[in-house]
Parts: structure tokens; C-alpha cells; sequence
């Protein structure tokens, strides 16, 4: 099979194209929240929309439809009771995402066999990908985009030093708040990609790999970018051809560059 | 002409407990003012409330005229904190990145740098001496030039006043004799309001014009002259310190 004909396939062109928009918005925001220590959102966010989609499935409604406002609300949720209720970020992370995934397995008990449904949700499948997800992806994908390019210099001093961000008028909790909201409807779009057990890797690989190599931060959103996209592209295109599950591949081959990327750190001295 | 600062009656605290007790004072324009006084005398709390970050205070607090609840002109006013260093050391920001996050206070939605923001952050990096690190990142620098780009961050807004809270805590003596020095060279030739929190009151001495001595309430406002001839100082340093601290203002 040529390489021509394999692209016109047309599930092949849906997926590189959704692709490549959730793997940008997973390597911009990713970016923020390493630095900000707070990698382990995804995972947490993820766990949230295990119990969205079954809810979804449950009341038979499209499922990302209810997992995006329920993914918001959570995310809002582990804000609030981390600056409220004073709980520590993590632990406020970690009540969130095992109340998300006991209500899915409540959910999935009380069905009458939409399991295998919802476990499919667990690994995702990109090259599965309906035309009415790539356009809910690129539509979203843009807003969140255009979202981080406005704010950019509110989000980086929020991210390098909070109180001086305060100090230079900007609205540090209104820009929290932005980033909690678009990092829940990233994990969202994500979870067709790589799955709910992989979403976390999507966010943290490009960005760790990133750090390894950047001289500034522009820089660094620009090496994350390069990988995620990268890496999607690379991992569907072997999946294909190797008969092996896309979000796992995309996983392992981000995996592979942060590997390279701190061997040549080490070597160079970086 | 208007002061810079004008606080009258001001008390401020956390939950129950009161920090600061019926706190007046004012500040005229190219004022160099230590701010000194015991641990938990409350001098980051006057200093968090100056910047506009302290809710629960009575009292009133004006700068450059206008009530500080009511104030949106912070790129006037540059700040310092005291742990310069507790930034994450890995971040991939350089030296330009940084200092520029400064200009944010002038900057509207959206918040886009122009040629002439590029310019700021050039010269306020050649007046601090620092042309030469613009593009290196600001994990690589020693904790001195760190020091120096987070002032140069305060600087490049063009302040008129300049707020730091005990820089030279992390800095060696040399280090800490320049940075005293740059600051002097700062309120002479630019005309920039300096008040500093400090606990090192003998060096600060040779720099700054007014002490602030701080209890809870004012212990003591005026010059360094005065202070050592005060009953004050005897009171909080007695007769050896006395004289190790003020030798160069008997």
C-alpha cells in the first residue's frame, strides 16, 4: 500500500486532523500546568468524565456532550475547594476523580449493557473518530486556542509568580479559573484520542520534554507543540500500519522523545 | 505638592489578632525610608497593605492622592518580595521574558508587547548592567543576579515608588553593598521613592534618608541622626549596639 492511498483513506484524514488540534491544546496547556505543578489535573479530569460519559450513556445522550459540562463543573469544583475549603491542590484533585470514577461503576452496575461502550472510552480510538467529533474538536480546539493566545501573558506571570501577577492587575483567579475550564474541555477532547487512562500523558510528555530542550518559554511552547504534533501524526501512522492501538502508540512515542530529549541534555549538557 | 504616601490611623491584622496598631505616617517624594522593627512587628503586613493586597484594615491609606482601595495605577509602584529565589527553578523563561512581565501593569486587553516595550526592557537591562544575561534563562543565574532581574522586573514600568522587602537577606556582603548602592543610585538620579523593609539598620544607615521602626505601632519616624540619639533605640538595641549601629551618624 502507498503512502497516498493509505491517506485518502477518509477515517485517516479525521483522525490527523483532530489529532493535530487536541495534541497542540495538550502540549500549550500542558505547558502551564507542569510548571505549575499541577500535571496530575488530567488525570483527576479524566476520572471525572469516566462518570460523565456513563452518565451520558446512561440516559442515552451523546456522551461528550455531558461529559464537557460535567469535566467543566469538576474542574470549577477542585478549584473551589482548594482555595476555599483550603484543601491541599492534590487532595482536592484526588476526592474529585474517585467520586468521578465510583459514580461511573454505580452507573455501569445499574445499566443494562452499555459497558462495553463506556470501557471503550478507557483507551480511546482516534482512527474511530465520527465527522461530528473532528468538528466539535476543531471548533473547540479553536476557541481554546485563541483563549490562550489572548491571555498568554497573563497565563506565563500567573504561572512564573503569582503574587507579582496580582501586583501588575492581573486578575490571577479569573485566570486560573480560564485555565482549570480549558484544561477540562482539552481533557475532554483527549479522551478520543489516547483514552481516559492515557489523557494525563498527553498533557505532561510534550511539556517535560519540552523543558529538556527550550532556551525561554516561547521556545518551550514551541518544542511541546512540534512533539505532541508529532507524535499524534507518528502514532496513527503506526497504529495503521502495525495493527496496534493508536492512543497507546501516540503514548509511547511521546514517551521515546522525552527519552531522546534527556539523553541529548545530558550529552550536550543543555 | 501632593505626598507620595499618606496613612493615617491605619490598623490592620489576620482573623482575630491585630498587626498593626493605629499606623500614621508620610511619605514625600525621594524618600529613601528603612523599614525596620522585630519579627512580627508587622512590617510585610504595611507592606502587602501598601500594595493593595491586604482586605482587613481600617483606617486610611493614600497613594499619589487617591484611596488605595480605589487605586489601578500599580506600574507606579514596583515591588520586590523577599524570596526572590522561590520561583521554580526549571522554568524556561529568560531574562527578557522575565523583566518584561513588569509591563503588564500598563498593558490593556489584549496584552500584546510592542517594539517600544522591547526597548524598555533593553535599557532598564543596561542600567541594572545585566545587557549581557538578556537571553539566558533565569534558572542559570546565581541568586544575585537573580536579585538584579527581579528589580529590573519592578524597574521597567518606570515606578516612582519602589517597594522591596528585605532583599539583601540572601545576598553576601559585597553583593549586598552594591545592590544598596544601585538602589541609592536609583533614588538620586531617577528621583525614585524607596521603602525597604530591612533588618540590617547599621548599613542601611549609610543609604537611607528616614527609618521607620516598627512595633506593632511607630516605634520611631525620622532620621537615622535622631534615632540614635533617641530614647528608642536604647530601649530596643542598648548602649553597645547603640554604638555599632549608629558610629556613622554620631
Amino acid at each position: 500500500m502507498t503512502i497516498l492511498h493509505f491517506l485518502s483513506y477518509a477515517f485517516i484524514q479525521k483522525a490527523y486532523c483532530a489529532g493535530t488540534c487536541i495534541a497542540v491544546l495538550c502540549a500549550m496547556l500542558g505547558l502551564f500546568l507542569v510548571l505549575r505543578r499541577l500535571s496530575l489535573i488530567g488525570d483527576g479530569l479524566a476520572h471525572v468524565s469516566f462518570g460523565a460519559i456513563a452518565l451520558g450513556l446512561f440516559f442515552g445522550f451523546y456522551p461528550f456532550y455531558v461529559a464537557i459540562p460535567v469535566v467543566v463543573a469538576g474542574s470549577y469544583f477542585i478549584l473551589r475547594l482548594t482555595e476555599r475549603a483550603k484543601i491541599y491542590g492534590d487532595a482536592a484533585i484526588g476526592i474529585v476523580s474517585s467520586v468521578g470514577i465510583a459514580s461511573g461503576v454505580i452507573l455501569a452496575s445499574m445499566s443494562n449493557g452499555f459497558n462495553v461502550d463506556l470501557f471503550s472510552f478507557l483507551f480511546g480510538n482516534i482512527l474511530a473518530i465520527s465527522t461530528k467529533e473532528v468538528f466539535l474538536s476543531l471548533g473547540l480546539s479553536l476557541v481554546v486556542l485563541l483563549i490562550i493566545l489572548f491571555l498568554y501573558h497573563d497565563l506565563l506571570s500567573v504561572t512564573f509568580d503569582e503574587e507579582f501577577a496580582k501586583l501588575t492587575g492581573v486578575k490571577t483567579d479569573r485566570i486560573n479559573l480560564v485555565l482549570t475550564f480549558l484544561t477540562a474541555i482539552t481533557v475532554v477532547l483527549a479522551i478520543k484520542v489516547v483514552g481516559i487512562m492515557l489523557v494525563s500523558a498527553l498533557l505532561i510528555l510534550p511539556a517535560v520534554t519540552a523543558l529538556q530542550l527550550a532556551r525561554g518559554f516561547k521556545a518551550a511552547m514551541m518544542i511541546s507543540t512540534l512533539d505532541a504534533i508529532v507524535s499524534v501524526l507518528s502514532g496513527i501512522t503506526l497504529s495503521f500500519f502495525l495493527d496496534i492501538p493508536a492512543g497507546a502508540t501516540i503514548v509511547l512515542i511521546n514517551a521515546a522523545f522525552f527519552a531522546m530529549a534527556l539523553l541529548y541534555k545530558k550529552t550536550m549538557k543543555v | 505638592m501632593n505626598p507620595i504616601l499618606s496613612i493615617n490611623n491605619l490598623c490592620a491584622g489576620y482573623g482575630q489578632g491585630e498587626v498593626l496598631h493605629n499606623i500614621s505616617f508620610v511619605v514625600e517624594k525621594d524618600d529613601y525610608i528603612a523599614l525596620a522593627g522585630p519579627n512580627g512587628a508587622g512590617k510585610t503586613t504595611l507592606v502587602k497593605t501598601l500594595l493593595g493586597l491586604m482586605d482587613r484594615f481600617t483606617g486610611t491609606v493614600e497613594i499619589f492622592g487617591q484611596d488605595i482601595r480605589r487605586y489601578e495605577r500599580w506600574d507606579r509602584i514596583g515591588y520586590l518580595p523577599q524570596r526572590v529565589n522561590a520561583f521554580n527553578q526549571l522554568f524556561p523563561a529568560t531574562v527578557k521574558e522575565v523583566v518584561g512581565l513588569g509591563l503588564l501593569s500598563q498593558k490593556r486587553f489584549p496584552k500584546r508587547f510592542t517594539r517600544d516595550d522591547m526597548t524598555k526592557i533593553r535599557q532598564t537591562l543596561e542600567l541594572m548592567d545585566l545587557a549581557d544575561l538578556k537571553d539566558k534563562l533565569i534558572g542559570e543565574l546565581s541568586g544575585g543576579q537573580q536579585q538584579r532581574i527581579f528589580l529590573a522586573r519592578s524597574l521597567v514600568s518606570d515606578p516612582d515608588l519602589l517597594i522591596l522587602d528585605e532583599p539583601s537577606a540572601a545576598l553576601d556582603p559585597p553583593s549586598r553593598e552594591s545592590f544598596f548602592e544601585l538602589l541609592k543610585k536609583l533614588n538620586m538620579s531617577k528621583g525614585i521613592t524607596i521603602i525597604l523593609i530591612t533588618h540590617d539598620i547599621s548599613q542601611i544607615g549609610e543609604y537611607a534618608n528616614k527609618l521607620l521602626y516598627l512595633d506593632k505601632k511607630i516605634v520611631f519616624y525620622g532620621s537615622f541622626a535622631d534615632f540614635c540619639h533617641s530614647d528608642e533605640m536604647s530601649h530596643y538595641f542598648g548602649q553597645f549596639s547603640q554604638h555599632l549601629i549608629c558610629h556613622q551618624h554620631t
